[in-house]
């Protein structure tokens, strides 16, 4: 089966001509919801991909289980899918025995802060070589629109249907206190500066973590009185502070904002190289 | 990474080593260069010396979260490219079970070793019981197969998790070891043989694929699941797809797929799929099973055991003999798949068959349903202990009465 190669010329702006690159089955289909910011995600993917010349063998992808699953069929490479919320200790596995493969991870937020919100803190800790990119789009999608752990207080979901009662969870700053190195938010109104995230995140030696916020219009728009997903995009978009404007505001003016931007960059010894020191360190012992 | 990995490096000879130890070391000398695990007596001992000796030989150790996290790490490094395992206990397998099911659905070759306690619930730790029997073929969702090996001395612990790796890598299904509390700490004379013997013995990781003309396979030839080939009327399980080599597909699922990787929700995929990861092993049960057996020629009462208890069963069938009576002992070195025709076979030579196992009865109800001429199936369950040789000695008299 010889493939098609992904969309041969970059798109002059991110968000004009942006076609899904669809590469596995020609340009023929995607599976996406109309309006949905996963597709674009995928697109800007390919991109950085395609711009960076990366490796498939050095980069594979390992996406979890949610509304996103279905994005290999625009993402190129060498996609691996693994159970809802095990893509990090899977990736472990890679990285630990091919400390040269840095592996991607897709996962999205009932993922990565619900079902596998253990093995993101320790691999936050462990600074092990890998990229997480967590698409956030505030509600489980795949299921029909349930509440998530990152669904804003107040909001409605198809189990919350009288408001989301509990406090959302930050992830950037779950990160930062569980250790990452690299650490980023942006949303698909920032998809310039995702893109450079991404670049410098493939490139980091250690844990890199990018909270990615997406729109989901026919469930988290269609709950909450937004009727067409460029007003779900908007209230995102309305909603985002850059890191430096956010300095000065008080926790209560920050409340249900997104605060974009990279929030972390110190790097320390990654996991994997330090794992081949051992080694040779416990050869020398031994003889 | 391949230039940090290094032979075993063992010397050749007689040493005392406690159960969990000897497992380590037969999971070394089978090339596993990768483990994962969680501490949870009473296994603390196999990530113990696994942490030490793997790097010595170029391995990969590390110490996961959680029992999930764990397996999860050991089906990445599988298709990394590095042999694996992981060991666990009691509520920690229960975790893994959900990963066993993927594994058995992605075929992934790894090994877990359960060093077992008695349950349910967190249990007691340091008394044996055989309670995980059935959980380890039917615990995860979905259907599907594993090889489970039931060693009985350090020695064999030893030797068959060699046949673990290898039972892995050449069916790719979970497989699992079956040992005990009390098997896991006991100290005992373990031989290790040279190198180039236990070489001989390893079935190694490949990493390109041949067709029958011994050409190399093309990516685009090349089946990353097993197939059922109609001419030949056999199973191809073709070789571990790598993550670092050209063979991995492009899309490996977690969901339904077909043999080329392609996920799909046809029931004609779902139905191949399921056909293939469970015929695979089934239909090669024969090829599969490994069984022993001690006196059966003339019995005509017969104990069928796996594990410690038949250690003592195999003193109380001689103390049956010596006293005239035709007692015989059958051993199911493989618990998985269940050796339904060579039970099948000892039914027909004897009159009845006991059941020893140290737990309320697991593997008499696959017993009973092999045995085809009415042959009566008695269980002898003995919870959280081991049998007395007395005991059964006086079974197998009361049977022959």
């Amino acid at each position: 089966m010889s493939l098609p190669p992904y969309t041969p010329e970059r798109p002059r702006h991110p968000y004009e001509d942006m076609p899904y690159t669809g590469r596995k089955f020609g340009q023929a289909f995607h599976l996406f919801c109309r309006g949905c910011g996963y597709g674009a995600i995928g697109q800007l993917l390919c991109r950085v991909f395609k711009e960076e010349r990366l490796d498939e063998k050095k980069h594979p992808f390992i996406v979890g289980v949610g509304c996103y699953s279905i994005i290999p069929l625009i993402l190129p490479g060498r996609i691996w899918m693994t159970l809802h919320g095990r893509t990090l200790p899977v990736a472990t596995g890679i990285k630990l025995a091919n400390p040269d493969v840095t592996p991607i991870c897709l996962a999205g937020d009932g993922d990565n802060l619900s079902i596998g919100t253990n093995h993101f803190v320790h691999a936050c800790r462990r600074n092990i070589g890998i990229v997480l990119i967590m698409l956030h789009n505030n509600i489980y999608g795949m299921t029909g629109g349930q509440a998530a752990p990152t669904t804003p207080h107040g909001m409605n979901a198809t189990t919350a249907p009288y408001g989301f009662l509990e406090t959302e969870f930050d992830a950037v700053s779950l990160a930062i206190s569980a250790g990452a190195t690299y650490v980023a938010r942006w949303t698909t109104a920032h998809p310039r500066q995702f893109m450079k995230s991404v670049k410098k995140a493939i490139k980091w030696k250690g844990f890199a973590f990018i909270d990615m916020v997406s729109q989901c219009p026919t469930y988290f728009g269609r709950k909450n009185d937004m009727a067409q997903p460029v007003d779900v995009f908007n209230w995102i978009k309305g909603n985002s502070i850059p890191i430096n404007k956010a300095e000065g505001l008080s926790p209560e003016e920050l409340q249900g904002k997104f605060i974009v931007g990279e929030f972390k960059e110190s790097p320390r010894e990654e996991l994997s190289e330090k794992y081949i020191e051992l080694i040779k360190r416990a050869r020398e012992k031994k003889k | 990474m391949s230039e940090y990995i290094y032979e075993y490096d063992m010397p050749p000879g007689r040493y005392v080593w406690m159960g969990n130890t000897a497992m380590v070391e037969g999971a070394l000398a089978a090339g596993c260069r990768f483990f994962a695990g969680y501490p949870i007596t009473p296994q603390n001992e196999v990530p113990e010396r696994m942490s030490q000796r793997l790097p010595q030989v170029g391995g990969r150790f590390i110490q996961m979260e959680d029992e999930i996290g764990s397996i999860s790490a050991v089906v990445g490094a599988a298709l990394g490219g590095l042999k694996a395992m992981t060991s666990t206990s009691g509520p920690g397998f229960s975790l893994m079970q959900e990963t066993m099911s993927w594994a058995a659905a992605i075929e992934v070759p790894i090994v877990v070793g359960e060093v077992q306690r008695t349950g349910p619930g967190a249990g007691i730790v340091s008394l044996p019981h055989h309670s995980d029997i059935i959980q380890a073929h039917y615990g995860g969702n979905g259907e599907y197969q594993v090889i489970a090996f039931a060693p009985a001395t350090s020695q064999e612990l030893f030797d068959l998790t060699i046949e673990a790796f290898n039972a892995a890598e050449t069916w790719r299904t979970p497989t699992i070891i079956f040992s005990d509390s009390w098997l896991g700490h006991i100290h005992e004379e373990v031989k290790v043989p040279p190198l180039d013997e236990l070489k001989k013995r390893v079935i190694p990781r490949k990493k390109v694929a041949y067709d029958a003309e011994g050409k190399p396979l093309k990516r685009q030839q090349y089946l990353p699941f097993t197939m059922y080939d109609k001419k030949a009327g056999e199973y191809k399980i073709s070789i571990t797809p790598n993550i670092t080599t050209e063979y991995f597909p492009e899309w490996l699922p977690a969901v339904t797929h077909t043999p080329q990787s392609i996920p799909n929700e046809f029931q004609e995929s779902s139905e191949i799929m399921v056909t293939n990861i469970n015929n695979k092993i089934l239909a090669n049960e024969e090829k599969i099973v490994k069984i022993d057996e001690y006196f059966t020629d003339d019995a005509d009462v017969a104990l069928v055991c796996y594990g410690l208890p038949y250690r003592t069963a195999l003193r109380s069938v001689k103390m049956a003999r010596a006293d005239g009576m035709k007692a015989g002992l059958f051993r199911l070195i493989t618990v998985w798949p269940f050796a339904k025709k060579a039970v099948r076979e000892l039914s027909q030579k004897v009159k009845k068959i006991l059941v020893p196992e140290i737990n309320i009865g697991q593997i008499v109800i696959w017993v009973e349903a092999a045995v085809e001429d009415g042959t009566e199936v008695k269980p002898i369950p003995a919870i959280s202990r081991l049998h007395e040789p007395k005991e059964l000695y006086n079974e197998i008299k009361e049977a022959l009465n």
